[in-house]
């Protein structure tokens, strides 16, 4: 059994800003901010060129926008491997599982009722059972 | 269009006895109880004290007052179901039309769900989860009091469909396309949508309030391992709540967009598609089941444990079991809708989902009669309402494993089996938890018990009733009787239903019970004055004075065990010094009372009531009230008061002395 880190309450980030100088917090919102426009000027950029191999287009895409998450968690959510940190990143972690059981469960589960249930025409229109 | 929408006298139905009689008599009970306030000068009292208060404890005997009025209107509701279904077998219409029992049906349901088991286990998580953590108060106290109003928002908008205009006649779950424009054109729906939209953004804020706090604010040494069982059930409940709230939200946001700006999410025609809202209703469904029955695990955890004088058996397997379910209660959603049509694959998978998820509700159950076995076990009221929810759950969760079974389940599906299935799960569980803590805190809360001998009888009035009262359920749903049904023509089940009837009236005793219980303790508080420490408890919430003062702790308590306050009196015990402090306070910040959380529910009220009646100017005038009065909270200057030394040192002296008396 292990004694608890006091963990700080939200508001008591004075010791914290301590250590950190407002300088150095700075440059950290600065970098985020230039990774972020990088990363959003290359999305447009792939979305508009035809030098790439079009049917990559989406995946990449998606790498650009996942990538994008990653800073705005980092840089601007401080979303760290700090052990202080440790709430946050399983809430994250809690956050992100939940959201992929939803979507993939419900995306599975309305395809196949989809597939099992095209209905005739005349069936599907209830004006008439009215 | 008119000023007033679509609101005019017709909206009030003066041609129904039944309803106008209620009404006359529910306005008549307000304005006395008004009147009385009034009479005896109590407006500051109720104004300064309990309505802007945003302390934690008084915060939580709001909720639970809450839900105990509703209860008695969710419960008229069920006896009048049950009294029509008595005698409309045959060729008997019984005594409410068709358009009547729609909205009977569908207002117990929501009502029983949304504005009474919430609350209450909301209202118990409130009272006890601070104090069991050993802190002074919730994380973001103001907002507390706003999720109260909310909810109480929600409520009233419920409750003002009775005698303006309509409520929902689609069930409590309003699935589309009945729920839409075209097949459901009143506004009943409309109430429906914004009494839960507003409680629903009450109970987001909640918890988002007690996972701050649970991870955020314990008391000093209070490692995770070492939290009370019933804080941990309800960081699982809370952590459910975050996540499944907003996806409620946002169904019956679509549905909304629908009825009012001609969108298409779940309408027939326009490629709208109506299994969406089935599927996104129940990903919050299912999981909602579990933010109501894992505090009251929680409760029936601390009982057990108090009540047989031992440590909980199997701490740590229950920890780990509370948050299998958490995550669990994601991926069984499906079974709500095994016969909407999908593949065997999908149905298998939900299926075998739906039985792994009563494992760890069987880890629990195993956990508490272990807990019991060799243990000195006091059966007080709050255990016997534990012992009563052991047999009749396992009984429901056994029911729920049959129907978990997709091909059992497409017999079953929407009869009386079904009903009688989550009743008993619902009544079993979350109702017995919710009385057990209610029983078991109440001393706590005003420092007197509550009378002992009308506790027992109301208990054995409940636990037969619901038997009485479901067991023929399920026997009606195995001989094919649907739910919701107004009459039949089956006049072989007229017997059952007639049982099912006197069960409800045994309840209604049970309940009758209840409030003798509470009129006789509140007379007799004198005599059943008590202590800091009723129940020989184990955890920090009964360190505190009973009732806690504001502050709660004159000092934070340090834990250095599972059952802190327990490890407390055994060291004491040896050293045979109690060691009554006397001096060494420090000064206490608290919180300061805000009257935002009382004026947004009237805004949110006057929101919501002018947007089913699409009285548009006044939605915008509420809204943006609701947006001033936020600016003007976040303006304002002072934000704590302080509490002296000497108050403090006064307080802990009175109750040293009362103590020694």
């Amino acid at each position: 059994m292990t004694i608890t880190r006091h963990d700080h309450a939200p508001g008591d980030a004075e010791e914290a800003s301590g250590a950190h100088s407002t300088r150095s917090t700075l440059i950290i919102y600065l970098t985020g901010l230039f990774l972020a426009v990088v990363l959003t000027a290359t999305s447009f950029w792939v979305a508009n060129t035809s030098i790439l191999w079009s049917t990559g287009v989406p995946l990449g895409l998606s790498v650009l926008a996942i990538a994008q998450m990653g800073i705005h968690l980092v840089f601007f959510l401080h979303i760290t491997t700090g052990p202080d940190d440790t709430n946050n990143v399983l809430a994250l972690a809690f956050g992100i599982l939940i959201v992929i059981l939803v979507v993939a469960g419900s995306l599975w589960i309305m395809t196949d009722l989809n597939q099992n249930m095209v209905l005739p025409a005349e069936l599907m229109d209830l004006h008439m059972q009215h | 269009m008119s000023l007033l929408g679509k609101l005019s006298w017709d909206a009030i139905p003066l041609d129904q006895p039944i309803v106008m009689g209620v009404s006359f008599v529910m306005v008549l009970v307000i304005a006395s109880i008004l009147g009385w306030i009034t009479l005896k000068g109590h407006w500051s009292y109720l104004w300064g004290e309990w309505l802007t208060s945003v302390d934690h404890k008084r915060i939580g005997i709001m909720y639970v007052i809450l839900a105990l009025i509703m209860l008695l209107r969710g419960f008229a509701d069920a006896l009048m179901m049950r009294a029509q279904q008595a005698v409309a077998a045959g060729d008997a219409q019984g005594y409410l039309p068709p358009e009547h029992f729609d909205q009977i049906f569908s207002a117990h349901g929501t009502i029983m769900i949304f504005f009474v088991a919430m609350p209450f286990v909301i209202g118990l998580m409130n009272f006890v989860v601070p104090l069991q953590l050993g802190v002074r108060d919730m994380a973001f106290p103001t907002l507390n009091s706003i999720g109260l109003g909310l909810t109480a928002s929600g409520i009233l908008l419920t409750n003002i469909s009775l005698v303006v205009g309509e409520f929902a006649k689609t069930g409590w779950v309003a699935y589309p396309p009945l729920s839409e424009l075209q097949f459901s054109p009143g506004v009943g729906v409309d109430y429906y949508l914004w009494a839960l939209q507003i409680s629903g953004v009450g109970t987001l804020m909640t918890g988002v309030n007690f996972v701050t706090t649970i991870l955020k604010t314990r008391a000093p040494g209070m490692s995770y391992m070492r939290m009370p069982v019933f804080c941990w059930t309800a960081l699982a409940s809370n952590l459910l709540i975050v996540a499944a709230f907003p996806v409620l939200t946002a169904t019956f946001a679509m549905l909304l967009l629908d009825r009012y700006l001609d969108f298409h999410f779940f309408t027939i025609d326009g490629q709208g598609n109506a299994m969406m809202y089935v599927n996104l209703f129940w990903v919050w469904g299912h999981p909602e089941v579990y933010i109501l029955i894992l505090p009251a695990f929680g409760v029936f955890s601390e009982v057990v444990s108090t009540f047989s004088g031992k440590a909980l058996f199997g701490y740590r397997s229950m920890v780990a079991a509370t948050l299998v379910i958490c995550v669990l209660s994601f991926v069984v959603w499906l079974h709500h809708f095994f016969t909407m049509g999908a593949s065997a694959n999908v149905n298998g998978f939900f299926g075998v989902m739906t039985m792994i998820i009563a494992v760890p509700t069987g880890v629990k159950v195993f956990n508490w009669l272990f807990t019991m076995y060799g243990g000195r076990v006091r059966f007080e009221v709050p255990i016997l309402w534990s012992v009563g929810f052991m047999v009749t759950f396992v009984i429901g969760g056994m029911t729920g494993v049959l129907m978990a079974v997709p091909p059992a389940d497409f017999q079953l599906h929407n009869s009386l089996f079904l009903v009688a299935h989550f009743h008993n799960v619902i009544i079993g569980g979350v109702v017995f938890g919710v009385m057990a803590g209610y029983n078991y805190w109440f001393p706590k809360a005003f420092g007197f018990k509550l009378d002992e001998r009308w506790g027992v009888a109301s208990f054995w009035c409940w636990l037969i009733g619901f038997y009485l009262a479901f067991m023929p359920l399920y026997a009606l749903g195995l001989m094919g009787m649907t739910r919701r049904m107004q009459h039949y023509d089956v006049v072989s089940w007229q017997p059952w239903l007639v049982a099912a009837a006197a069960g409800a009236v045994v309840i209604l005793a049970g309940i009758v019970c209840q409030i003798i219980q509470l009129v006789v303790s509140i007379r007799a508080r004198e005599t059943l004055k008590v202590t800091a420490d009723p129940w020989n408890g184990r955890t920090l919430e009964w360190v505190a004075a009973s009732p806690p003062p504001a502050w709660n702790f004159a000092t934070l308590p340090v834990v250095t065990d599972i059952d802190a306050f327990w490890q407390q009196k055994k060291e004491a015990h040896i050293e045979h010094a109690p060691a009554a402090q006397s001096s060494g306070y420090e000064l206490i910040e608290m919180p300061k009372n805000s009257a935002i959380g009382f004026v947004t529910a009237f805004l949110a009220v006057v929101v919501g009531f002018a947007m089913i009646w699409h009285i548009w100017w006044m939605a915008a005038l509420g809204a943006l009230g609701i947006f001033l009065t936020t600016l003007a909270f976040a303006f304002r200057e002072k934000e704590e008061i302080e509490i002296s030394v000497e108050e403090i040192a006064r307080f802990e002296e009175m109750q040293h002395a009362e103590v020694v008396a």
